[in-house]
């Protein structure tokens, strides 16, 4: 075997890893097995080859034997494949003729006889000797970074993550899918346990938002494709016509007075349906930007045609546009932050609570509406009924913790339905009466709120409510919902009858979030909330290199953990662009143009868009900066066309036929 | 006048089809013939083995030989004619893969000989006689070839220095390989004499094959009309093209059928039903496992869909639990 003309010399570490590996294989076997193998000129073994002396050791030993290729059967390369191909590098050796042998996970640590695990790992490393002399010099590539992030989402964690990056000078591109940023924090009255005003504190930020000159903001807009890879993603983004030319609405609100409906009609989103809107309508005051909207879903100009469109009469600064089509906007972005929140279980998924059967039972995010003083009745709880209620009762882990529905824990609905009990107890001076399976507070300050509460005199009834009914069986239960439940404290069934119920309903990965995901490249996990790139220790990160995730995308969170997350978010951003440039692994794919039929197989496989027909060759074609690596169109090249580096056949089955070659 | 170079054609396991190809050469085999001496060609003149064991070795200078080995007899022809040979060109699928013979290779010689001797609905053998090897009656002994366990292609047994792919050769392919002979304009040793791209290449339907094809259900030809311009693939009809060699000027795709593969596959495919299988399945647009299930159920017979000519000659081979 030869190198460009220079005779192949191998140099094959075994290491100890302390006793991780010696404990269970016969490493000095293993060595001198290895130093019988054609084309090997050394081998030894170290008690941590991955130690500044082990590498030392690879390097000093390549200058004075002037090996040229090197194996190392040690851990995972996962972990330390990076570490060798650096001292290759250091030695003057081009880093992938390098090959590593896993002789820990896949030996010592899952084998006990020490015989039998001693000859798998010679079978090992004469696999990794007879591949490693097929091995060519690659470069690995350098892409530029586009200075610019797209933030996906306007809530808190959106909010929050735009406004760090526009602060550190880079410019971003901030998408929401609703009229107005401020997501669902927009729509809570108080936060725990502080009790700030919720608006107080995120409308401030709403408004940096829009002012900021290195924040484009497009809301009523979504993210509609997605191209490119690291430091150069293409995105088009779709921008749903409002109707309206948010450059010359000031958001004076004539035009919503004017419209032909006096009075409002229609179903209000933002304030859960509690409220009314026009078709014509601002979300909220507060709203960002702040400029109306018109729904064609309701609008007499586009049901009817017959609407005389006082709207547009009276806006002095001409921005009813009844002729506004969607626009595409294309855009390129060096990064991408994910932050495309939750959405509120749906309460009628159990119908033994009765939510959509009874007027008095309301979800806990329609109580934030309720209690707010910019909410539908002006911050007085008033029942469906029309009645004040005296006793409310509020059931927790509604679509939480419940093998029937979500197995798992919203971690904020034992908070929020404590803050709502003070609210509706300060607003009404009802009874308040809380249904828990048991109390989970972990947070600065959180125990002690719940503590205030119990002195403000809430009642808890430790169990998980059976139903809620009206059928009643006492005259005290007459004209009141019946929450029946099994007091686990006192051991007894009991029922509590109450004006108002209130369902405490846990979080879910958002609408269309399986689309985001797909559209991203990420994964989720199988509850679907968007997967990270480890648990611990890259919690912001995806397997998708440049695509970061924040907020209730990612599970379930409170504001605070929220805010943290998107900060973290940020500055994995700022510092891919502030880096300025991506390093790909070479072991991307190629096409040889002679060998291509231009069958076109490979094409609709690439889950990277990397591939793409020629249409003057007759050929397939791979953009090497988006090529992954992951080999599915090499598989599944019919004619054998299409190569990668580091997994040529020659050198894939060389190493099968090796490991086969067990005797 | 200088000696004419020799030339001999000889057939093991095959149909007939590859000599037919031969003489597929139409007026141009007078040239072939006026150039060269056939010293041997059981199909068309009277030779003898004898006349054969008596040239010098190397005397020969290229003998074709089509068909697959099956028998002791085409064993121990192939490997006379290899040393009488400077040049042994398997010629046709069957020597250069294994070809449709090699499909008994997912039985045994047992099963084999019991099914054509003595299930075959048109068989009748009350006494169940089989062949056999030896047979000997008023002391005189019979002998037959023995018929071995397995199907090998021509390279399984002797070496061979080129390939002819096809089921059969192209006349095309014929003609310029004896001219490369002639010329002593030959490629490297092992080359198979056909361009090394898929048949797409070539396919007068390529341009209408979609970007995005995928499989709901497999189709096969006798059960609808194919649309004559449209790609056999976006029809849901298996088509080989894409891992099958060209050169055979896409003969089965212009009658309007798809193609089976049996130029074999270029040069960097080591498995040609592995590589269109991987192909095709990665493009079964099932949403679980059942549908997949459902939608391969509609290939009836994948080792004869996708093997149909390479059985010997992939990583496959054979059955491994022939008896």
């Amino acid at each position: 075997m030869e190198n460009n003309g220079k005779e192949v010399r191998i140099g094959v570490y075994i290491c100890h890893c302390g006793l991780n590996i010696a404990g269970t294989i016969d490493v000095k076997a293993v060595c001198d097995y290895a130093q019988t193998l054609p084309h090997v000129a050394l081998a030894r073994t170290y008690k941590y080859m991955c130690s500044d002396p082990g590498q030392e050791m690879i390097i000093a030993d390549i200058a004075e034997h002037g090996l040229n290729r090197i194996v190392v059967a040690a851990c995972s390369p996962n972990l330390h494949e990076a570490t060798f191909r650096g001292a290759l590098q250091r030695a003057g050796l081009n880093p992938y003729y390098f090959q590593m042998v896993n002789i820990r996970e896949h030996g010592s640590w899952v084998h006990e006889d020490r015989k039998a695990a001693t000859e798998k790992a010679k079978d090992q490393v004469r696999a990794a000797v007879a591949r490693v002399q097929y091995h060519k010099p690659l470069e690995r590539k350098r892409f530029a970074v586009d200075q610019s992030v797209l933030v996906v989402g306007g809530g808190i964690a959106g909010i929050t993550a735009a406004l760090e990056i526009a602060n550190s000078g880079k410019h971003v591109y901030l998408v929401e899918r609703e009229p107005s940023i401020g997501g669902h924090m927009a729509k809570y009255d108080k936060t725990f346990p502080t009790l700030d005003c919720a608006a107080c504190i995120l409308t401030p930020k709403m408004s940096e938002v829009r002012e900021h000159p290195n924040i484009t903001l497009w809301t009523y807009s979504e993210v509609q494709e997605v191209a490119g890879h690291v430091g150069k993603f293409q995105v088009k983004v779709r921008r749903k016509p409002r109707y309206i030319d948010e450059e010359l609405c000031v958001g004076c609100m004539e035009c919503v007075s004017a419209c032909v409906y006096k009075e409002p009609k229609f179903e209000d989103e933002f304030n859960e349906g509690l409220g009314k809107r026009k078709p014509i309508f601002m979300p909220f005051p507060q709203a960002v930007p702040p400029v109306v909207t018109i729904d064609p879903e309701t609008c007499l100009k586009f049901k009817t045609g017959k609407c005389k469109s006082p709207c547009a009469t009276v806006c002095d600064r001409k921005a009813v546009d009844f002729s506004q089509t969607e626009r595409i906007e294309e855009i390129e972005v060096g990064a991408v932050i994910i932050a495309t929140g939750f959405k509120t279980f749906d309460a009628t998924r159990l119908p033994l609570y009765g939510y959509g059967i009874y007027a008095n039972v309301y979800t806990s995010l329609e109580v934030e509406r309720l209690v707010n003083s910019s909410g539908p009745t002006g911050g007085e709880i008033v029942c469906r009924n029309g009645r004040k209620p005296k006793s409310i009762g509020i059931i927790h882990c509604v679509g939480s913790r419940d093998k029937k529905t979500n197995r798992w824990c919203s971690r904020v609905c034992c908070m929020y339905s404590l803050k709502l009990a003070h609210l509706l107890r300060e607003h009404t001076g009802a009874d308040v009466y809380q249904f828990y399976i048991d109390m989970r507070c972990p947070g600065k300050g959180y125990d002690e709120f719940y503590e205030r509460l119990l002195d403000e005199g809430i009642q808890m009834i430790r169990g998980r409510a059976a139903e809620v009914t009206d059928w009643t069986m006492t005259p005290e239960e007459e004209g009141k919902l019946v929450i029946r439940v099994e007091d686990t404290l006192s051991a007894y069934v009991r029922r509590i009858p109450v004006d108002m119920v209130v369902l405490s309903v846990g979080l879910e990965p958002a609408a269309g979030a399986d689309e985001v995901r797909r559209m991203f490249n990420i994964s989720c996990s199988k509850e679907g909330f968007f997967l990270e790139k480890h648990p611990k220790l890259a919690p912001v990160e995806t397997a998708t290199a440049g695509v970061f995730i924040a907020g209730c995308c990612q599970g379930p969170k409170d504001i605070p953990d929220t805010v943290a997350q998107a900060g973290a978010a940020a500055a994995h951003a700022i510092a891919l662009l502030d880096k300025g440039f991506v390093e790909i692994e070479p072991n991307t794919a190629y096409i040889n143009p002679d060998h291509c039929s231009g069958c076109k197989s490979c094409i609709p496989l690439c889950p990277y868009h990397a591939i793409s027909f020629d249409e003057q060759l007759k050929k397939a074609r791979i953009d090497e900066a988006l090529c992954a690596g992951c080999g599915t169109c090499v598989a599944a090249c019919p004619s054998g066309s299409i190569i990668q580096n580091l997994f040529e056949d020659d050198q894939i089955f060389s190493e099968i036929d090796e490991v086969l070659s067990h005797v | 006048m200088p000696e004419k170079p020799k030339i001999a054609f000889y057939w093991c396991a095959s149909c007939g089809g590859c000599e037919e190809s031969v003489v597929d050469l139409a007026e141009s085999i007078l040239d072939v013939a006026g150039a060269v001496d056939i010293v041997f060609w059981p199909v068309a003149m009277d030779f003898k083995v004898s006349d054969v064991e008596a040239m010098p070795d190397q005397s020969i200078l290229a003998t074709m030989i089509n068909g697959a080995i099956r028998t002791s007899e085409q064993e121990e022809m192939a490997r006379l004619l290899r040393r009488k040979s400077q040049y042994i060109i398997a010629y046709g699928s069957c020597a250069h893969l294994g070809g449709i013979p090699a499909l008994a290779n997912q039985f045994s010689r047992e099963q084999i000989l019991e099914y054509v001797y003595k299930q075959a609905p048109s068989v009748t053998n009350p006494e169940g006689v089989t062949p056999q090897p030896r047979f000997s009656d008023n002391g005189h002994e019979v002998t037959l070839p023995e018929f071995r366990n397995v199907v090998r292609a021509l390279d399984q047994v002797i070496e061979v220095d080129y390939y002819l792919p096809g089921c059969a050769p192209s006349p095309k392919l014929l003609a310029q390989a004896v001219g490369a002979l002639l010329k002593g304009e030959l490629p490297p040793k092992g080359s198979v004499l056909a361009p090394d791209v898929a048949l797409c290449d070539e396919c007068p339907r390529k341009e209408s094959k979609p970007t995005e094809v995928s499989f709901k259900e497999f189709k096969r030809p006798h059960e609808v009309i194919a649309d004559p311009n449209l790609c056999f693939l976006a029809q849901g009809l298996i088509c080989m093209g894409p891992a099958t060699r060209s050169g055979c000027g896409a003969a089965c795709i212009t009658g309007n059928m798809p193609c089976t593969g049996c130029y074999g596959p270029p040069s960097r495919v080591r498995d040609q039903g592995a590589k269109i299988l991987s192909s095709l399945c990665a493009n079964v647009a099932a949403e679980d496992e059942a549908e997949i299930e459902k939608i391969l159920s509609t290939i009836p017979d994948p080792v004869g869909t996708f093997y149909r000519y390479s059985l010997a000659r992939s990583l496959l081979r054979r059955r491994v639990d022939l008896k």
